[in-house]
């Protein structure tokens, strides 16, 4: 069949369809991290997570059905392709459209079996444009089978480029916008095929696709964002006089700023029972249709303010005065007014998000009465530890305080996200700028029984004995409202003066003192109550010698995060399902760690919707001929391209993790990484086109096997001396240096698959849909399985890992074999 | 005449459906309570009692919830679980209404404030319960739906107002008891100005379908605030003695 085709193409004088490839993976790339995006907005982080996961299994079913049809499919290549390139344009976009309409509630899932049904409604309705641009990218390769290296080289640079391109599109351009674009990408991936396949005299054909185009367009005018009614934002959009009054979008997420004209939102989470004062006028702000922050109007005077000293992150003014603090994450200025309210002489913040930032400093300069601008506060635009890193400044007062909202906190959703603001290390890093006898002060919410606020606790005793700390014990105050904890960390042993001052805050509030040295529960005045002293009798436990026992004990996870395993969000301990999963319909719903739970069903799923679709050719492999006459070993076939594609995908997430905490921000990380890892993997793949002109495939693949295995290696124990070394360096050279690290490892990491994919060229090429089905299908699981390793075993184990995977593919390179299955 | 016949068929099989869905629907609801009081039961250590108030569980018996639900949430309107009645909001579980309601510790004499009408459910259990019930819903035409529902279905002693909530009702307070299940950044101040001394306050914290804990605020007789945090689900944190 080889030879049919290659005297196809020569009488047609047909060339392989190259600007059509490097389009359809640029829009198709772009789609999947645009998707993120979009579902993160309407729905919530997770369920994105679990749906584009899902649905880019398209890839996996592209390879079965092309393995199955292959010869029918071949001998109508042009229309095929054509029509799969046309199909993703419109579906990438009418997928998106139904799928936002179908009334699926991520919140009623574990209550409502239908639920289930609409994801997989959602994720089958997205895996269609996935699949078209898989089959088409299949049958290019097939269609030019020579090429295959120059073909796969084209489609990473395209996969590289489409990475680079959303991130920088999603800067200027809102999400629905952008997914015209990227349906507009896919019709001029579509009419360039016209050109390439001589199909250009069509002219209904060019009709056709322009009307399309057209209709595109046309989408957001027709069409808004189908936001959940379950997320915050449209809650408050029920009420009268609410409106958007602006909105901005970037990577980082949507932001929309909320007016009342009716009724205040007195946005003060955690306010004492005490309080009398009512707050300021504020805007509410959303991220993300979610998360609700808030910017406040200029107080006439400090007093109108009074009401941010009734929280319990008010507590280390009461301590003693800080004359300089820092506030990480500035957000819409609340920390920095409850600052000013205790007349902070000098105040450095932290904000992120610039679009925050612009909000406040621009838009709203005149409701804050020019905040940022006051001339006693510095504002830095980055990342906290970024910040930390790079100034020589120490502070009376580090102050973290809800950095994330309430709901998602509460409900377990940022299991999965990593965080490297509450690591072990982060917390020494904090406690390095402090000044002698300064504070650090960690705000979060409760949840009952308690999670976040224990796990800060002995993440905090462990920064303190891993600074050399002998007795942590003396410098930990914990204080608690029904509703925030805030833990004390203070650069020094507490006073005798200190904790009187931290009695009188809390009686004055009706805040508890959950752990304070030297006092025991029976000198404490308790105003919020539980059925048990969960709080007080946990944090005793975790002081003591009975430390681990406690922990293993206890049914969530509280082991402290690090930066090789950032997830401090991450509670769920597989002991304790079985009882939380039979009492979730006796109100203990909220015992289940969702977010974990959802990721291990869209491995499960992923893991069983690959075995099906690996397996469901093999009929179709007996029909062609009987296994005693395969040339090459299925099994191998599976592994080879199973192990690349988890390998590739796992040291591709560990970098990119590893990384973050190099650049120090999450969107130059993604985005240098990815593009990186894609441009340099097709450098890889179309030089192992030329190498193999010299040396055997079995030769190369040993090179760039030992390339790989060494260069992770040699990584693994370098790069946190080079980051440290290169830790003031600008943040652009600092791009420069990723991507030179990144550019040996990818080269390399670029041939395994052209190689193989070349041996079955040579032996089996029927073959070859089967394998880059196999191929996309390690690539969904190896995504999840990779966070999961993470979550359990760190980044540093799923990169020793892929060095093994890499390792073992050099004993079973599909090559021609004598013996069957 | 054939025309009256079948008008007259129609309008009795109409009466016999209405009356066997109405029989089936009591049934339904039966089922519910027996369901709660099992649950209660296995949850007796977190709530101090083995079985709630035999007039809440009579007034989730006498409340027709398939009346305070959309019609196509009709047929789960006797599962214990919370339903959407749209707007984002929910009309919630059966067994936490019943805990809530309980903990409220209310009697035939007793003025009732609640935040967040919703459907008018919560408003409509409380009724059976006590003297006057004061409600007030922040979105409008939940609101209205809620009183015209409450108005229809006969309860008189319900009063509804629509918009904020944050100061409260002040023309009837002080009030014996305050449900809050509105969600809101913190308690607003007027509302614990209106609880009388040796008034409960009960608030449930969580998302819509996600009820996490239940806030019971107690006015002591000398005025001071003091919270109980409920776990509404037998679950001890940790394994084995410490």
């Amino acid at each position: 069949m080889n030879s049919e085709v290659t005297s196809l193409n020569s009488v047609m004088k047909l060339r392989p369809p190259y600007i059509s490839v490097a389009l359809i993976s640029i829009s198709s790339l772009a789609y999947e991290i645009l998707l993120m995006r979009l579902f993160s907005i309407i729905q919530w982080h997770h369920f994105a997570y679990m749906i584009i996961s899902l649905a880019l299994l398209g890839y996996g079913m592209s390879g079965t059905m092309v393995s199955i049809a292959q010869r029918y499919l071949l001998l109508r290549f042009k229309l095929v392709y054509f029509s799969c390139l046309f199909l993703f344009g419109l579906s990438s976009i009418a997928c998106f459209l139904i799928a936002q309409n179908l009334p699926f509630n991520a919140e009623e899932i574990f209550w409502d079996g239908w639920q289930a049904f609409y994801l997989l409604l959602i994720f089958l309705l997205l895996a269609l444009s996935f699949f078209f641009a898989a089959t088409a990218i299949c049958l290019a390769l097939l269609r030019f089978p020579d090429l295959v290296s120059r073909i796969y080289a084209v489609d990473l640079f395209g996969a590289g480029a489409g990475s680079l391109g959303i991130i920088l599109l999603l800067y200027g351009v809102f999400p629905l916008p952008a997914l015209v674009i990227i349906g507009l990408i896919g019709l001029l991936a579509t009419l360039v095929s016209c050109w390439e396949l001589h199909l250009i005299n069509k002219k209904w054909l060019i009709l056709v696709i322009s009307f399309s185009m057209l209709l595109l367009v046309m989408t957001p005018l027709v069409f808004k964002l189908n936001i959940s009614p379950y997320k915050g934002l449209s809650k408050i959009l029920n009420i009268n006089g609410t409106k958007i009054i602006t909105e901005l979008s970037s990577p980082l997420g949507l932001i929309s700023v909320v007016a009342s004209d009716k009724i205040p939102f007195r946005h003060v989470p955690g306010l004492s029972f005490n309080a009398t004062h009512e707050p300021l006028e504020q805007l509410a702000v959303f991220t993300d249709a979610d998360n609700m922050t808030v910017i406040t109007q200029k107080p006439a005077h400090l007093e109108q303010l009074a009401y941010l000293d009734q929280t319990s992150s008010a507590l280390p003014f009461h301590l003693n005065k800080p004359n300089k603090i820092l506030i990480v994450g500035a957000g819409g200025g609340t920390d920095i007014l409850q600052a000013n309210y205790h007349k902070t002489p000098e105040i450095d913040a932290v904000e992120l998000n610039p679009q925050l930032i612009e909000l406040v400093d621009n838009q709203f300069n005149q409701f804050t009465g020019g905040l940022y601008q006051q001339e006693h506060i510095n504002l830095y635009q980055g990342d906290a530890r970024d910040y930390l890193t790079r100034t020589q400044q120490h502070y009376d007062l580090i102050q973290l305080a809800l950095i994330d909202a309430f709901n998602a906190s509460t409900s377990g959703l940022y299991a999965l996200n990593e965080s490297y603001l509450y690591t072990i290390e982060a917390l020494q890093l904090y406690l390095q700028h402090l000044k002698a006898d300064g504070y650090l002060a960690i705000t979060r919410w409760i949840k009952i029984p308690p999670r976040d606020t224990l796990k800060i606790f002995v993440t905090a005793i462990d920064a303190l004995k891993q600074s050399r700390i002998k007795s942590p014990e003396q410098q930990l105050i914990l204080i608690r409202s029904w509703q925030t904890s805030t833990l004390i960390v203070k650069n020094g042993i507490f006073t005798f003066e200190e904790l009187n001052q931290a009695q009188t805050f809390c009686e004055q509030r009706s805040f508890d003192i959950v752990y304070a040295p030297g006092l025991s529960t029976t000198e404490i005045k308790h105003y919020n109550q539980l059925r048990q002293p969960i709080f007080y009798s946990a944090t005793q436990a975790l002081l003591s010698d009975q430390r681990a026992s406690f922990m293993e004990r206890y049914k969530f996870n509280l082991k402290p995060a690090t930066n090789d395993r950032p997830y401090f969000h991450q509670f769920f301990k597989w002991s304790a399902l079985p009882e939380m999963l039979k009492l979730r319909h006796k109100g203990g719903i909220s015992l289940l760690e969702s977010g974990y739970i959802i990721f291990i069903t869209t491995l499960l799923i992923a893991v069983l919707t690959s075995v099906v679709l690996i397996l469901a050719p093999f009929g179709f492999f007996r029909h062609q001929s009987a296994p005693n006459n395969y040339k090459i070993k299925r099994f191998n076939v599976i592994f080879y391209f199973l192990a690349i594609g988890l390998a590739f995908l796992f040291i591709e997430i560990a970098f990119l993790q590893k990384f973050i905490l190099f650049l120090h921000h999450p969107i130059y990380s993604v985005a240098t990484t990815l593009t990186a890892f894609l441009i340099f993997a097709g450098l890889g793949s179309y030089c192992s086109g030329q190498l193999v002109k010299l040396k055997s495939r079995q030769q190369i693949l040993q090179l760039s096997v030992i390339s790989i295995t060494l260069v992770s290696l040699s990584y693994l124990f370098i790069l946190q001396f080079l980051f440290a070394f290169l830790i003031t360096t600008p943040t652009s050279l600092k791009i420069v240096i990723t991507i030179l690290l990144i550019a040996p490892l990818a080269f390399f990491m670029g041939m395994p698959f052209p190689l193989a994919i070349d041996s079955l060229l040579q032996h089996e090429k029927s073959l070859i849909p089967w394998a880059w089905g196999i191929n996309g299908c390690a690539s969904v699981i190896s995504a999840v399985l990779a966070s999961l390793l993470a979550i359990h075993f760190g980044f540093t184990a799923v990169i020793v890992l892929a060095m093994l995977l890499y390792l073992s593919i050099l004993f079973i390179f599909p090559d021609m074999e004598d013996a069957a299955i | 005449m054939l025309k009256a016949k079948k008008i007259v068929i129609f309008l009795f099989s109409g009466f016999y459906f209405s009356t066997v869905f109405a029989d089936d629907f009591a049934m339904q609801r039966q089922q519910l309570v027996k369901e709660i009081e099992t649950e209660v039961k296995a949850t007796s250590l977190y709530l101090d009692k083995e079985a709630l108030d035999p007039k809440v569980m009579q007034a989730i018996v006498s409340v027709p919830r398939h009346e305070f639900v959309p019609p196509e949430q009709r047929s789960y309107a006797y599962q214990n679980r919370p339903l959407p009645i749209g707007y984002g909001q929910t009309i919630s579980q059966p067994y936490i209404v019943a805990i809530m309601t309980d903990l409220l510790k209310v009697d035939q004499q007793s003025k009732v404030l609640e935040l967040g009408t919703g459907s008018g459910y919560q408003a409509a259990i409380l009724s059976q319960l006590v003297d006057k019930v004061f409600t007030i819903e922040i979105v409008e035409q939940l609101g209205k739906k809620a009183r015209e529902r409450l108005t229809r279905l006969g309860y008189d002693n319900v009063q509804v107002k629509l918009g904020d909530g944050y100061y409260g009702w002040a023309e009837h307070a002080p009030f014996d008891a305050i449900i809050v299940t509105a969600a809101a950044s913190h308690i607003p101040p007027p509302l614990i100005k209106q609880l009388k001394k040796g008034g409960n306050m009960i608030i449930p914290v969580g998302t819509a379908f996600m009820t996490q804990q239940l806030l019971l605020i107690k006015k002591q007789p000398d005025g001071k605030i003091t919270s109980t945090q409920i776990l509404p689900v037998r679950f001890v944190p940790v394994t084995g003695k410490h």
